[in-house]
């Protein structure tokens, strides 16, 4: 087994069995934190000598989350009510869930209700988030949830370990962009699954130890001789892209995937928190630099596209595969703008759709493989 | 000389709302800028800086019960709007990118109002807007609030955005602020809110001198025009018609009143006399609606009008929102609840389950749900709707015979 084969090996073990892991860190005596999407600022719970745990839902049946949300509703959020009504969350020390759209509104309320059993840290996001009243709220926020995780850690985070913490993450943020840049350069050796493999495992473990082992994978891919891929490259959007089913898809059409757009991969990592003498200043100073995001309100109105469109270009992508996650709002009521922007700039695209309940992928497998062949005589 | 008539009090109403977007009409014509507003974005600023706004939650609503709901829907889905998008946003961008209209035009947007108290579909579909149009778009946040009460910190944000927005009109207007204009709006305001409430609460006499739609038609005012004086005359003289039926002992149900509901989430407007069919033939009067008093709001100055602007159906936490309804369902005497599963409202439809589960321990009342849509008539059953109401007639008839007849 090569270097590379062993270290994906290690990332892969991680994510396909979070459970695992989650309480692998109980067992050493840790208390662990979920953290539900969207931008959460695990630095604090890292800073509370706590380890921060994704949770994303996952992919299964849902049945439970019946009994508190009508069919229509985002998989992630029905997949993480359904993982709390049935235990397997059982063991975190807490929960943080965002309040950031139309879905998780009602998943704080159902969450808090459901499930009584794990302490509930509720999080509101300001939408106005560069003013100043903005960056301040951000900040009383924080201030809310730091005080709630000081009383289930049992300790103080002080300003000297929030820094430290800042600057694991900001490390760990910076390995995944250049994980995604080579992973891109070099899709011999990465696939699209392993791709997110390696993502995706940085919910599961601290940061400081994903980060050493990425290190040494991305030395690796960086010794590795210019790719001589002859498939195509795609840049994928969406909410969450870790379908293993829909991911060797990609790697049976030797569709490589040079960037993306995903909030659960690179719109988490995009951008660092300033290291200043502030930090609780510094993580608000973070949020308001997010930009390019469905779920952001975006004060200029024509910038995400554009975005898109440079990523696909910096990163060599032919084409943009748009995952659109089942009756997600925001991504769904930003779709018509995205098209444009890539119409307009001669880039082809597909959407697929996609939720976590998916268990036939005929139509995407089409739709994916009729894509590629477009794809291909492009080329 | 022979004393004139007075109008009625519907009658004055409509002509409010008309009014209101013949004044922007005009207004357009004058090349005076024009604004659309999310329903519950504080209208005090922009009436006191005297600017022309029309509501596209109030035009969408005139637009799908006049039967015009699906075809502008159908309209935003050739643009690439999925299906299941509010139906609210749909046909507002089908519009605002142009599809013709007959049942409610209203004048182009040369700038966007946009507060999410409501729900944060709002804030892309005006943004989507913005792009279309290319105009500014004012945007106050207001977060869900997972507390019963609204801390300073939620305060001290909004208000900054309160100033953030005055300082973009003003440039918009070329007008400035007027601080004694500002309180004038807001006592219109808070008396609008005061005679809207009034007139809500008759529905708490037995029989009710009105039927609870009947507050569903007048919401148009309280949403597009209530910092108007004469829209609280128009409410209090209402109220005061209510007040003489109830001395008269007449109505506007004009059916029996075997039983009493409230009507849970926004009514499927283009099924509007559907929903209605059931409930006249079996005399279940709708004398409680949620959606109608979450628009009567009283504040004292800016900071409690910040806090005043937190309180929208979708923006507060489960126990607000279930000790709100429970109010509503004791103080007007319910027997039982119909709710409405809107797919066009996530935020709304996401906690009704709980809520259920919660009516029925709570006020041990039956309820019922149905699946419907309050603009797009393709995910409304007629079928299920009838099986439903049957459903809830019979376990209310059932409760009222354990009881001992009538309540």
């Amino acid at each position: 087994m090569s270097k590379i084969d062993e270290l994906l090996t290690k990332f892969q073990e991680i994510a396909s069995d979070p459970k695992a892991r989650m309480d692998s860190y109980i067992a050493q005596g840790k208390k662990v934190i979920g953290c539900f999407p969207y931008y959460v600022p695990e630095e604090l719970v890292l800073a509370a000598d706590m380890v921060p745990f994704g949770v994303w839902g996952t992919h299964g049946i849902i049945n439970a989350a019946k009994e508190y949300f009508p069919s229509f509703y985002c998989t992630i959020a029905q997949m993480n009510l359904e993982l709390g009504l049935t235990g397997k969350l059982d063991g975190l020390s807490g929960v943080i869930v965002t309040s950031m759209c139309d879905t998780l509104r009602p998943l704080t309320q159902n969450f808090r209700v459901g499930v009584p059993n794990i302490p509930f840290i509720f999080m509101s996001h300001p939408q106005n988030r560069k003013l100043k009243c903005g960056i301040d709220f951000t900040i009383s926020q924080n201030k809310e949830v730091k005080e709630k995780l000081e009383k289930i850690a049992g300790t103080k985070i002080t300003d000297e370990k929030l820094k430290e913490a800042i600057k694991v993450y900001n490390t760990s943020r910076a390995a995944r962009r250049k994980f995604v840049k080579l992973a891109g350069e070099h899709p011999e050796a990465i696939t699209p699954l392993q791709r997110s493999t390696v993502l995706k495992s940085a919910y599961f473990m601290l940061k400081d130890e994903h980060t050493a082992i990425l290190n040494e994978l991305n030395a690796e891919l960086e010794k590795l001789p210019a790719s001589d891929w002859k498939g195509t490259k795609i840049l994928t959007s969406g909410i969450i892209a870790d379908s293993e089913s829909l991911l060797k898809i990609f790697e049976d059409n030797k569709m490589a995937i040079a960037a993306d757009d995903v909030a659960h991969e690179s719109r988490s990592f995009r951008i660092d928190v300033p290291e200043n003498d502030d930090p609780m200043l510094a993580l608000a100073l973070q949020f308001a630099e997010q930009d390019c995001d469905t779920l952001l309100y975006d004060p200029d109105i024509n910038k995400r596209p554009g975005h898109i469109v440079n990523l696909v270009k910096e990163s060599g992508a032919q084409g943009v595969v748009i995952l659109m996650m089942q009756f997600c709002d925001p991504e769904e009521i930003e779709y018509p703008s995205l098209k444009k922007g890539l119409e307009e700039a001669g880039i082809p695209y597909v959407m697929i759709g996609f939720d976590q309940q998916m268990s036939d992928f005929g139509q995407a497998k089409t739709s994916i493989q009729a894509f590629s062949d477009v794809l291909n005589t492009q080329n | 000389m022979a004393e004139v008539e007075k109008k009625p009090a519907k009658i004055v109403l409509r002509e409010i709302v008309a009014k209101l977007y013949d004044d922007a009409w005009e207004a357009k014509k004058r090349g005076e800028p024009v604004g659309w507003s999310s329903s519950k974005f504080p209208a005090e600023i922009a009436e006191t800086l005297g600017l022309k706004v029309c509501y596209p939650e109030n035009q969408a609503a005139a637009i799908s019960a006049k039967h015009g709901g699906q075809r502008m829907c159908e309209y935003a889905e050739s643009m690439g709007y999925a299906n299941d998008i509010c139906g609210y946003a749909r046909i507002s961008l089908a519009y605002a990118a142009g599809a013709e209209c007959e049942e409610k035009p209203m004048p182009q947007p040369d700038f966007l109002l946009c507060c999410n108290n409501i729900c944060n579909c709002m804030t892309k579909w005006y943004e989507n807007i913005a792009r279309m149009h290319n105009i500014p778009l004012i945007m106050i946040d207001i977060p869900y609030n997972n507390e019963t009460t609204v801390s300073d910190d939620r305060v001290k944000y909004v208000r900054g955005q309160f100033e953030d927005a005055i300082k973009q009109l003003e440039k918009i207007s070329g007008r400035k602020w007027d601080e004694e204009r500002f309180k004038e709006v807001c006592k219109n305001a808070n008396r609008t809110s005061k005679a809207w409430l009034k007139a809500c609460s008759y529905c708490g006499y037995t029989p009710s001198p009105l039927s609870g739609f009947d507050l569903f038609n007048h919401m148009a005012d309280v949403v597009t025009a209530r910092c108007k004086k004469e829209t609280a005359i128009a409410f209090e003289q209402l109220a005061d018609e209510y007040e003489q039926s109830v001395k008269d002992g007449t109505s506007t149900w004009h059916y029996d009143e075997n039983h009493r509901i409230m009507f849970e989430g926004i009514p499927c407007w283009p099924e509007l006399r559907t929903l209605f069919t059931p409930l006249k033939s079996k005399g279940i009067n709708t004398t409680a609606v949620v959606y109608a008093p979450a628009f009567g709001f009283v504040y004292d100055g800016i900071d409690d009008m910040a806090r005043a602007y937190y309180k929208a159906p979708n923006s507060v936490c489960i126990e607000t929102g279930v000790d709100w309804r429970e109010g509503i369902c004791r103080d007007n005497n319910v027997d039982g609840v119909l709710v409405h599963y809107n797919r066009s409202c996530k935020p709304w439809s996401g906690y009704m389950p709980e809520m259920e589960r919660r009516f029925r321990k709570d006020l041990g009342v039956a309820v019922v749900n149905f699946d419907g849509d309050q603009a797009d008539p393709r995910n409304f059953s007629e079928a299920q709707y009838m099986t439903r109401v049957d459903g809830l007639y019979e376990i209310m008839e059932e409760n009222k015979k354990k009881k001992g007849g009538n309540k």
